[in-house]
């Protein structure tokens, strides 16, 4: 993505959501949720993408982020009552950042001890914290344990769906593009040599970690106001490998190919409901099929590092 | 203290059902420095196939005896051996070069493709199944403690398959092949080793044992589903870290260790928390000693 164009590209996005969504009552609700479903799987794919793609660090915990804000934003927003429209948009924006926050929060807590491990370790104990967010949240039953939390207002709408993507993919490019941004990738391609040119790769890796949780923390809370009733078990280790699977397909370190395949992704399961039973078989065959002969991804033009 | 050794008995059931699937993950570790993510799910395979040799097996032998179960879990461990060469040879041969990302992520991808596919109502169906009784079993009074009697035949087949596996990896030609291998890959291929012959029996030998712990699981947890793998395995892996990954009697410890505090913190603090027992376990010792307990320090070289 142009860097350049990134600011029009922001205020068009956010424009243009509060457009479609001051329309939204003509649309069929069920396309409409499906589109919230894009909304947020964009802001969680792009978000993974910063630290898997960009970073190089591979996690497979981001359910437990997406937790975070989902359970915090839900219990912020419960707190109230039937609001007017100004207010309750004041109330949900305060929710969704502390979501986001308190999973910033998380993301230093796990980041700081684990990042100094790589690869395989690095995987697995991130697969760990998720795994012990989750069964943290099926023990807390001021948020209903395993039973579930009912979240009492749907506000997720289109405009917040698709304005806090456009915010998620202006910041990771924009990032990403900056001065300070090119070491995310420097550390991603060796690190040895990064830090012998006086990057300091944990303090990247914590701090790519740190904003990923942030938007997935968001996300969380974008998902828990649109479905209006989450379980622990809806974030446990299927859904942070539904996330990692974007990144990969769209590529990883490609903003725009990650999008892609966040719309699709998100799109696809819709098209194979009459073969729903075969869905997941068709996901892990691509999966492997794309590790085989295109490890770089779907929509990547770049060719995939040699090492 | 009678239920403390109680709950030892059945911790030490499940650890050494543990370490059996662990020994898998850290032979192909130390060869091949990977994860093997599908490795849980050949444990559950080797206890469907348990399940639907059983009845066969049945009309041969009298049923439920000791030889019905040694017999059945023969049979399972030849299936899943044969099934994990085939996985190696055409999902991870062709990625031997590659990345090691990119070998994860083929892993992620055959785990869910086992799991998935297994789940499939034309193949094994998401329910759980209720296993067979292939051995017969006896309560044991010792004092003050119960015992079953599947719980002292794990920890039999377990101790057995373990000197087997001793005497195979020290004392035969291709155990001092997979040595080699772990030591140095180029080295043992310039000596006329062949790798892939070797590697391909790693597997095949991770999967059987793999197996026998689906078969020893499913005596002692008698309902078993497609996705019953997925804990098991991720347990299985943190206990090879925690022994020294690449270190075979470290696997076996860890898997006692994970086995036998998972079960205490199950039986005296919560059983809601048993399953963040092993993950608050892995991150400790990656905290504090990331070469395992007996590993050894590996030195990085530029």
């Amino acid at each position: 993505m142009n860097i350049r164009h990134a600011k029009t590209f922001l205020l068009g996005a956010i424009v243009l959501s509060f457009l479609v969504s001051l329309g939204a009552n003509h649309f069929n609700s069920y396309w409409l949720f499906i589109a919230y479903d894009i909304g947020i799987n964009i802001i969680l794919a792009v978000s993974l993408n910063l630290i898997n793609g960009y970073t190089g660090q591979f996690s497979l915990g981001h359910a437990g982020f997406m937790a975070v804000g989902a359970y915090t934003a839900a219990v912020i927003t419960n707190q109230f009552g039937e609001l007017n429209a100004v207010f309750s948009g004041a109330v949900f924006l305060g929710a969704l950042l502390a979501g986001g926050l308190i999973a910033a929060v998380a993301g230093l807590l796990v980041g700081i001890p684990t990042l100094r491990l790589r690869g395989d370790y690095l995987a697995i104990v991130t697969l760990g914290f998720g795994e012990i967010i989750r069964v943290i949240f099926q023990n807390m039953n001021a948020v209903g344990g395993a039973r579930g939390l009912s979240v009492l207002h749907g506000w997720t709408n289109f405009f917040w769906a698709f304005g806090f993507a456009a915010v998620t993919v202006y910041v990771v490019t924009a990032l990403v593009h900056s001065t300070y941004g090119r070491g995310f990738i420097a550390v991603r391609d060796d690190e040895v040599a990064a830090s012998a040119m006086g990057i300091n790769p944990t303090k990247y890796k914590v701090t790519a970690f740190v904003i990923g949780a942030f938007f997935t923390g968001i996300a969380g809370g974008l998902y828990a106001h649109s479905k209006q009733f989450i379980t622990p078990g809806g974030f446990n280790f299927m859904q942070s490998i539904a996330i990692v699977v974007m990144v990969i397909l769209g590529g990883m370190g490609n903003t725009i190919g990650v999008i892609i395949a966040a719309v699709l992704l998100t799109l696809l399961p819709e098209f194979l409901r009459p073969v729903a039973e075969y869905r997941m078989i068709i996901y892990s065959l691509l999966l492997i099929i794309l590790m085989l002969t295109r490890p770089q991804g779907l929509f990547s033009l770049r060719k995939s590092p040699a090492k | 203290m009678s239920e403390f050794f109680q709950q030892l008995i059945n911790g030490l059931a499940l650890g050494s059902i543990l370490a059996l699937i662990a020994l898998g993950y850290t032979m192909v570790y130390g060869i091949l420095r990977f994860i093997n993510f599908a490795h849980g799910d050949i444990f559950m395979l080797g206890a469907f196939a348990g399940f639907y040799l059983a009845p066969k097996v049945a009309t041969v032998l009298p049923t439920p005896s000791i030889w019905t179960g040694l017999a059945v879990m023969g049979i399972s461990m030849l299936i899943c051996a044969a099934i994990g060469i085939v996985i190696e040879k055409l999902a991870y041969r062709p990625l031997r070069k590659r990345p090691k990302l990119t070998v994860l992520i083929t892993a992620i991808g055959v785990s869910l493709l086992i799991e998935y596919t297994c789940q499939n109502s034309h193949v094994f169906g998401a329910s759980p199944k209720s296993f067979p009784a292939l051995i017969p079993s006896y309560p044991i009074r010792l004092g003050n403690l119960s015992l079953n009697s599947n719980q002292l035949i794990v920890l039999g087949v377990t101790l057995a398959l373990l000197f087997a596996l001793r005497i195979i990896v020290l004392k035969t030609k291709i155990g001092m092949a997979m040595r080699a291998l772990a030591f140095n890959p180029e080295a043992a291929a310039l000596m006329g080793i062949n790798t892939d012959v070797v590697i391909s029996f790693t597997f095949g030998l991770g999967s059987a044992l793999a197996a026998a712990a689906g078969i020893l699981f499913a005596v002692n947890y008698p309902s078993i589903d497609p996705l019953m793998g997925i804990l098991p395995g991720l347990k299985a892996f943190v206990a090879a870290v925690l022994g020294g990954i690449g270190n075979l009697p470290g696997a076996a410890l860890g898997g006692v260790i994970i086995g036998v505090t998972e079960t205490l913190v199950a039986g005296y603090i919560s059983s809601t928390y048993r399953d963040a027992i092993a993950f608050g376990i892995l991150i400790l010792i990656l905290l504090v000693k990331p070469s395992g307990l007996l590993g050894k320090k590996e030195i990085e070289k530029v």
